[in-house]
């Protein structure tokens, strides 16, 4: 509970990272969230990533709407600004602060309440604005913290903690996300450490919106059979189409694969993707072929992870807007401000 | 039969018009080339909310004495509109003018006694001239300019030089429209000299003064008060707002050499995104703003409950208009007072500011950004359609090249490595006003937690109730600071000492100097306070103590501006006569000063009867 203080005490023998940062210095508070919930793993796997790329933590700001997603951006990245805003609506929050400076790293955590309902819209226009973002919905099909309804990504016949039945049909973020046409798109479990944290670290490194959909069961509400957002669930029907390897240029490759089954992909800033395909035929190049690959699988009861779509070519918002590339909250009087002189001339053209 | 009116340089044309005809450039050639020849003139356009077809008038107002506000009354109607003909006939002063198009018969009964009716076979003219019906359209209404600049006696190489102006850059249009021009003022040389009393006098009472729109102005205050995003949903009547920022930052603010704009500009998907983009740019350090509507600030609503609540700077526009629901949206009203200044959910209380014309409105759009990177809070600039979507003609835009902006209590990295205690939420110094940091700012110092939620002076979440309670009140103690920094209230006293007083703000102002005056020549005297800004400051409670009555004028049903006042001011509602206009047309300087005499006449003070 947020009454401890976290001892400060350092292990000795702790990794350091490229920065002499370690694990321990990406952390936030200690959660508020129930024991066993799959939104702390996702916490501890945006540490990890962090630490991995060696972000100076100050330069990320992490933004969320409202509720139990939303409160996690507290328990990682302690040195990093936060801002808990407004039920659904942090995509323009996030917008709006990465207008302002385009050098940090924005991190958007959201849930399936706050983006597939109340805040759909800004989940879709954020997106097809280009923000240079990671998204991550936290998606465990209920509203937790008004304990157990069902929230919009609820799969239809879905059974509730009381019995209720679902009749509602579901919204899938990541066909949704798909067409709004984010460039990149994956879909995680929060059981599933290994695939999540290099997909982490690949959507950080993308230079535009990277959606990250993350089945996280809700161990209070949603983790009983009938549910299909439970831990077992999940686990039983989980079919990966990819692993990814998130390859810094310098490290040494210590993973070996089968011939021809590995694919590279060099992102922005010269770091590498290496992709085991799982599924030869998958090619998460193919907007199209992605989105019908998915909702085939769909049809048949499976959830399809993995990296799901990436566009190499992306672009971001200040690249559309023609934006100044010194921030704009860093530009004064002398940049902005046209003068006295010249609104003389302006005065003129209204005689 | 009363005479007709005979006037120099003082009198109202109004145009009764089908919206889309073309209309509306014909009339501003008009409007403009008064003010070329030196007179003040005041324009208002009454718009439909509609593209093409409805009825739709474009007022102008010459007046030599200056005075820039509505005047009310019509004394030259020129009806172009059959849909509305009875209406505008009916609406036309006793002694007035009627022109109109004579090329079909109009039966007698369709004019009305006491108005001097003139007739021009326009349609037939302009039939005769022209085959396309496009071109038909269009120089009708360029004829009739014509017809009015000889029926006015005016000078017609004003509007020779203003229509070379106009179409400098598509020349091939200029000799059409010149003839066009020519076919109208030498019909009514010949057939309708003498007819009309009304006539324009070159004059040098114009000035330096310009000839510009609330909206306009605003637009480029933001430049120069340095905003860098903006986030905006169309809306009538804000949208040119923001369209204006865009026009400016095309002009002022891309970088010569690296070809990049200083600006982001966001269409949002509706309002409520809008203002979090202005959220979270004010929140990461950028002058950020929206302009919007009463509908809007009804979305917004939760927005700034936050950032009220978290401090967040934000600058929002809100161009008033006729309410409630979609209400009159093309036509003007001071109704969102109460909305704006008590936004959002919770005891939330914000600043608003009160521009009186395009000249100040662009003072106030440049400040805004000033006080709200001061104050951490939102700041509303209540203007209205009257000011925003009108040309006034006002004092020429000025700007003061030795003052800096005002960034506010920003605590940097230096600041933070010396070790300057850093607590959000922690008055150090007695005002009130936190400091704070930008995200990025140091490696290890200074960050923080932004929430809605309650938390405690160094940003902590904290649901204690005492710590919320110190919260609460230290956001009131910040008001009291920002009575300090916003414009003052402006107070003018009449020639005779008197125990009435009169309240007014915004829009309002340029009609009651007008009316003001005409009360003084009748014998009634009244001291004068316009408001600026809300939170009220000291003067505004003296001032009221000062006068037994004090008249309040409002373009709103409910006199907001009158509960605003009893209710911050704990003032006896009793000292209060609202005058209250909203039928969504600008307040009149006729009205005013009708009103207020009336209820002079009815009225005796306490104070008199006591003696």
């Amino acid at each position: 509970m947020t009454y401890i203080t976290k001892p400060k005490m350092r292990h000795p023998s702790l990794k350091t990272n490229k920065l002499g940062f370690t694990h321990r210095d990406y952390e936030g508070s200690i959660s508020t969230l129930c024991a066993g919930c799959g939104h702390d793993s996702i916490s501890s796997a945006i540490i990890q990533a962090c630490f991995e790329l060696d972000i100076k933590p100050h330069r990320v700001a992490k933004l969320s709407g409202i509720g139990c997603s939303s409160k996690t951006p507290d328990y990682f990245l302690g040195q990093s600004h936060g801002f808990n805003s407004v039920h659904g609506r942090m995509p323009s929050v996030l917008t709006g602060a990465n207008l302002a400076n385009r050098d940090l790293i924005y991190m958007g955590v959201s849930g399936d309440g706050d983006s597939a309902s109340i805040g759909f819209g800004q989940f879709v226009h954020c997106i097809r604005r280009d923000v240079n973002m990671v998204y991550i919905t936290e998606n465990n099909g209920v509203y937790g913290l008004t304990k157990g309804q069902f929230s919009a990504t609820a799969d239809k016949g879905s059974k509730s903690k009381v019995g209720g039945l679902n009749s509602d049909s579901p919204i899938d973020l990541v066909g949704i996300a798909l067409l709004a046409g984010a460039s990149f798109v994956a879909r995680s479990f929060s059981g599933d450490k290994d695939q999540l944290v290099p997909l982490i670290m690949a959507a950080i490194s993308h230079p535009g919106p990277a959606f990250l959909d993350i089945i996280s069961p809700c161990v209070a509400f949603n983790n009983h059979a009938g549910s299909t957002k439970a831990y077992d669930f999940v686990r039983a029907h989980n079919e990966a189409v990819n692993r990814l390897d998130f390859v810094d240029t310098k490290a040494e490759i210590t993973v070996n694969y089968a011939p021809g089954s590995v694919s590279e992909v060099m992102l922005h800033d010269g770091s590498q993707l290496r992709l085991a395909k799982l599924h030869a035929d998958y090619n998460p190049n193919d907007r199209i072929g992605s989105l019908t690959y998915m909702l085939k699988r769909a049809e048949e009861g499976e959830l399809v992870t993995g990296l799901i779509y990436l566009d190499p070519n992306a672009s971001d918002m200040h690249a559309n807007l023609n934006t100044a590339g010194s921030p704009l909250n860093a530009l004064g009087k002398k940049e902005l401000c046209p003068g006295a002189k010249a609104l003389d001339a302006i005065n003129a053209n209204y005689r | 039969m009363s005479n007709p009116i005979i006037a120099e340089n003082d009198f109202v044309v109004k145009f009764a018009n089908v919206n889309g005809s073309g209309s509306a450039s014909a009339n501003e050639l008009f409007a403009k080339s008064v003010l070329r020849m030196g007179v003040p003139i005041a324009s208002r356009n009454i718009f439909p909310s509609n593209i093409q077809g409805l009825p739709t008038w474009y007022e102008v107002r010459i007046s030599g004495g200056g005075w820039v506000g509505r005047r009310g009354g019509v004394d030259l109607m020129v009806a172009m509109n059959p849909e509305t003909w009875a209406k505008d006939v009916a609406s036309i002063d006793l002694g007035g003018y009627l022109f109109y198009d004579s090329s079909r018969p109009i039966p007698a009964s369709e004019f009305c006694d006491g108005v001097t009716a003139i007739g021009m076979p326009l349609t037939e003219i302009c039939n005769a001239a022209y085959k396309d019906p496009r071109q038909r359209q269009l120089f009708k209404n360029i004829i009739y300019v014509g017809a009015l600049t000889s029926l006015l006696d005016m000078d017609i190489t004003e509007l020779e030089k203003l229509i070379s102006e106009q179409f400098s850059k598509k020349a091939k249009l200029i000799p059409p429209n010149q003839k066009a021009l020519h076919m109208g003022y030498d019909y009514a040389q010949e057939h309708l000299s003498g007819i009309c009393g009304l006539s324009v006098k070159r004059s040098d009472a114009v000035g330096d003064r310009i000839f510009i729109s609330g909206n306009d102005a605003a637009g480029l205050g933001c430049v120069y008060g340095g905003a860098t995003v903006a986030a905006w949903y169309p809306i009538t009547p804000s949208t040119s707002l923001a369209e204006a920022f865009g026009v400016h930052c095309k002009k002022h603010r891309v970088d010569a050499e690296a070809k990049k704009n200083k600006f982001a500009i966001i269409q949002a998907e509706d309002e409520i995104a809008a203002i979090g983009v202005v959220i979270g740019a004010g929140w990461n350090g950028a002058r950020a703003f929206t302009a919007t509507s009463g509908p809007g600030i009804s979305l917004m609503q939760e927005f700034l409950g936050l950032a009220y609540f978290a401090e967040i700077p934000a600058v929002i526009f809100n161009v008033q208009r006729g309410g409630p629901s979609t209400g009159m949206p093309t036509r003007t009203q001071q109704s969102d007072i109460l909305i704006s200044a008590y936004a959002s959910h919770g005891d939330t209380k914000h600043i608003l500011l009160f521009p009186e014309d395009p000249r100040e409105l662009f003072e106030f759009s440049a400040i805004s950004f000033d006080l709200a990177e001061r104050l951490q809070t939102p700041i509303f600039i209540l203007e209205d359609l009257d000011i925003g979507m009108n040309d006034w003609l006002c004092e020429p835009l000025s700007w003061n090249d030795s003052q800096s902006y005002d960034r506010g209590k920003l605590m940097s990295h230096e600041d933070l490595e010396e070790g300057k205690l850093f607590g959000r939420y922690l008055d150090v110094d007695g005002d009130a006003i936190p400091y704070r940091t930008l995200p990025g700012t140091h490696p290890t110092k200074g960050a923080y937690f932004t929430r809605g939620t309650s938390r405690d002076r160094y940003a902590k979440y904290s649901e204690d109730g005492s710590v919320y309670g110190d919260n609460m009140q230290r956001l009131l103690r910040k008001l009291e600071t920002a009575k300090k920094l916003l414009p003052a209230p402006i107070r003018k006293d009449a020639k005779h000492s008197t125990r009435h007083g009169a309240i007014y703000f915004g829009s309002t102002t340029s009609a009651m100097d007008e009316a003001l005056d005409s009360l003084e020549k009748q014998g009634h005297y009244l001291n004068t306070l316009r408001l600026r800004a809300f939170p009220f400051s000291d003067e505004v409670v003296e001032f009221i103590n000062a006068h037994d009555q004090v008249f309040i004028v409002e373009q709103n049903r409910d006199a907001q501006m009158r509960s605003l006042l009893v209710n911050e001011c704990s003032i006896d509602p009793a000292r209060f006569i609202s005058i209250l206009h909203y039928d969504g047309t600008p307040i009149t300087a006729r009205f005013l000063s009708s009103a207020i005499a009336e209820l002079l006449a009815g009225h005796t003070p306490m104070t008199e009867i006591a003696k």
